[in-house]
């Protein structure tokens, strides 16, 4: 507890840079990401990530010291170059792009990490601190560290708000971007800078490895939630953001514990949870939707029986028993007992006695369903031209379905019909 | 039977594209009147779609050159619509239609610009035209497909250009909302633009169109519908006759034969 309040309250003013580097790094990274994801080219990412390695590497060998500068230059020039190769090779040869990905993604990373080894047994003093490159080291995020990589973060976002109509034109649609003149190879290029500078910076809080991770799984996460473009980045934003945040007060918390592995954890159980939760398109939604049309479905049965009974009768208010009920139509039992109860709650049943009886309103309520159900079958037989001993089965969900709108046209147009294709009478409420 | 025409406002000369080495359009020559209706008609494969792309500077050409408004197109782009065929984007794309048809107005707007509340009136408008200002809002892959195609047409009408070239906007689209396009197409003409339409059904093509091209590897004609869709020239344009032409195509391709050299710098 005393970690959360030391960490969030900011008292220490390293932890505050690391802070605020974390943000920018993973708001910046899932931003650019969200392009990344639209375009369909998460293995693309994936490739990148692990090519900057041996720039990473090289940078270091070459200028002898973790200069931050030179670690960006040399791991945006490896990440470029895998980039270019993907590219050609997809192209020119009949190798096909994901091939191409994964030749480059070993190829590259086996490099780097065969340079690295190289590195390690150096001797160098300097070299402690390198390893975090591969599961991310927040913490490791200070002075002059921070500026280098802070500022590339606020490049990349400036950027994306600047192009940002002529970048979603281009995701969208790239033939009709070029019609109407925009400098399509130019923005293309853009982009691909613009995805190697964010695993460039991404690459110090989540390591090259989990990378990838970084750049698609905020925006898949995002687009759960969304269906406009705008929103979508900034929720990739944010979850990015938050994600870091938890994962390097885990680290924190946890000295040792590299940052990269804990931030995927986190992002990956935000976007399982938007998965599941999310309105309209998470899992739960549609589950919970389904289950209560079947509830509906159940309950506007059990009435419109009730109905069709009293009908046959000719007293609509006669108390009937659960037995009286199935023998007429064969409701499951523990659904026909949870209808009759709701529809007592609600007050369209009376119950005395295990005897059951409609009240006004359910009468009603019974009644327009046995409507819908017989104008249905009409309109089947006489618009669709549907045999009357087929139109029943239809009728039977959509009688559900009707909203008073469509029953009000179905009405007009089948011009207050008085009985349904097999000769039994419409009822209307006058 | 290619009919040429004074003052054209398209003018295609020796064109030939290939993919690949492998030849699609043959030595197209062809000038086409200002304010008509204009149908491409041809066989699937024919190259109705490679054609308008090579117009549009979407793919290289092996040779020849296009001139719109007797210009090169670089100058003359704000005054031309290019409408993809539907297929040809990713319609989960978190966006509206009003959004889909607000990019009708990049071009103008220029780099860098924000939409202005004057762009999105003339959206607003443009997909009042096509009868889904009531769908402004919803998201693009929750229309239909003959609704996705009417939101094409309103980002076209957005462009406010003078020239359209239109890759199939009739395919997938039910009778009702094919008369809507149409008549749009119609008025649209009859305010003096040109609109050129890569078109399938036969049985419509003299109802529909003033001027008709016929297509299938090259061009077989070219001139107003009376004169020029016959049954002869159908007859040459969907019959058998070509397959001399497309073997020479293939055979090009597996030898790697250059048709001729790829022109440097063309290549977009
Ligand atoms: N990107 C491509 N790469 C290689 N070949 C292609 C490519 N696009 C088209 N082709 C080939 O070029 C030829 C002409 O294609 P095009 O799409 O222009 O035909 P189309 O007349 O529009 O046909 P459709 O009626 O099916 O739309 C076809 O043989 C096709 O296989
Ligand atoms: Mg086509």
């Amino acid at each position: 507890m005393k970690n959360l309040i030391d960490f969030f309250s900011f008292t220490d003013s390293s932890t505050r840079y690391v802070v605020l580097g974390v943000l920018l790094l993973m708001s910046s990274s899932s931003v650019v990401g969200t392009f990344t994801f639209l375009k369909k080219k998460a293995l693309v990412g994936d490739a990148v990530a692990h090519s900057v390695l041996p720039g990473v590497c090289l940078a270091f060998m070459l200028a002898g010291n973790k200069n931050p500068v030179w670690l960006i230059t040399g791991a945006f020039i490896t990440g470029w170059i895998s980039l270019y190769l993907i590219d050609t090779i997809s192209a020119k040869s009949k190798i096909k792009e994901d091939t191409a990905i994964g030749l480059i993604l070993s190829v590259f990373f086996g490099v780097g990490i065969l340079l690295l080894t190289i590195i390690q047994h150096s001797g160098n003093a300097e070299q402690s601190g390198l390893n975090s490159f591969l599961f991310g080291q927040a913490a490791a995020l200070v002075g002059k560290d921070l500026y280098v990589f802070g500022g590339v973060a606020l490049v990349l976002l400036t950027t994306i708000t600047l192009f940002f109509k002529e970048l979603s034109l281009l995701t969208f649609d790239e033939a009709f971007a070029r019609s109407i003149g925009l400098p399509v190879r130019a923005l293309e290029l853009l982009l691909t800078t613009l995805t190697v500078l964010a695993v460039v910076v991404g690459i110090q809080a989540v390591g090259v490895v989990l990378m990838a991770a970084i750049l698609i799984t905020p925006a898949a996460a995002a687009r759960f939630w969304t269906d406009d473009i705008k929103t979508m980045i900034a929720l990739a934003a944010f979850f990015g953001a938050v994600s870091g945040l938890v994962g390097t007060y885990i680290s924190y918390v946890y000295e040792n514990m590299p940052t990269g592995p804990w931030i995927v954890m986190i992002i990956s159980g935000i976007a399982f949870t938007s998965f599941f939760f999310a309105p309209k398109k998470g899992i739960l939604h549609k589950l919970f939707r389904q289950i209560r049309i079947k509830n509906k479905m159940n309950q506007e049965n059990i009435l419109k029986l009730l109905y069709q009974l009293g009908e046959e009768g000719k007293d609509f208010f006669v108390s009937r028993s659960i037995s009286d009920i199935t023998t007429r139509r064969p409701f499951p039992m523990r659904r026909l007992i949870k209808g009759l109860r709701t529809l007592k709650r609600q007050g369209f049943l009376k119950e005395k006695q295990r005897q059951w009886t409609l009240t006004k309103e359910g009468k009603l309520k019974g009644q327009r369903i046995v409507k819908l159900h017989r104008l249905w079958e009409l309109y089947l037989t006489e618009y669709l031209r549907i045999a009357p001993d087929h139109v029943h089965e239809d009728a039977e969900t959509i009688e559900h379905i009707l909203t008073p709108e469509l029953e009000a046209r179905l009405e007009q147009l089948l011009d207050y019909p008085s009985v349904d294709p097999h000769a039994s009478e419409i009822p209307y409420n006058h | 039977m290619i009919e040429h025409v004074e003052n054209p406002i398209l003018e295609i000369h020796d064109l030939t594209v290939s993919y690949d080495r492998k030849p699609v359009l043959w030595d197209i020559d062809l000038t086409l009147p200002e304010g008509k209706l204009i149908g491409i008609v041809g066989p699937n494969g024919a190259g109705k779609s490679t054609l308008i792309k090579a117009i549009m500077n979407l793919i290289p050409s092996n040779s020849g050159y296009v001139k719109l408004f007797d210009e090169h197109l670089e100058k003359v782009r704000n005054r031309i619509s290019y409408v993809p065929q539907k297929e040809s984007v990713d319609w989960d794309f978190p966006a509206s239609s009003l959004d889909v048809v607000l990019m009708g107005r990049y071009g103008q707007l220029g780099l860098l610009k924000k939409p202005r509340k004057a762009d999105k009136e003339v959206a607003m408008d443009c997909l009042r035209k096509v009868g889904m200002d009531a769908f402004a809002k919803r998201q693009i892959s929750q229309l239909s497909g003959g609704q996705q195609q009417r939101v094409f047409l309103a980002r076209a009408l957005a462009q406010q250009a003078d020239l359209y070239f239109m890759d199939e906007p009739f395919a997938g689209v039910d009778a009702a909302t094919e008369k809507t396009i149409i008549d749009l197409l119609r008025s649209m003409s009859q305010q003096g633009k040109t609109v050129i339409v890569v078109h399938h059904d036969l049985q419509s093509v003299t109802r529909y169109f003033d001027w008709v091209l016929l297509l299938n590897l090259r061009l077989i004609a070219s001139g107003p519908v009376e004169s020029t869709f016959t049954q002869e020239l159908l007859q040459e344009t969907y019959g058998g006759k070509l397959t001399l032409l497309s073997e020479v195509s293939n055979l090009m391709r597996k030898e790697g034969f250059p048709h001729r050299e790829l022109r440097k710098g063309k290549s977009s």
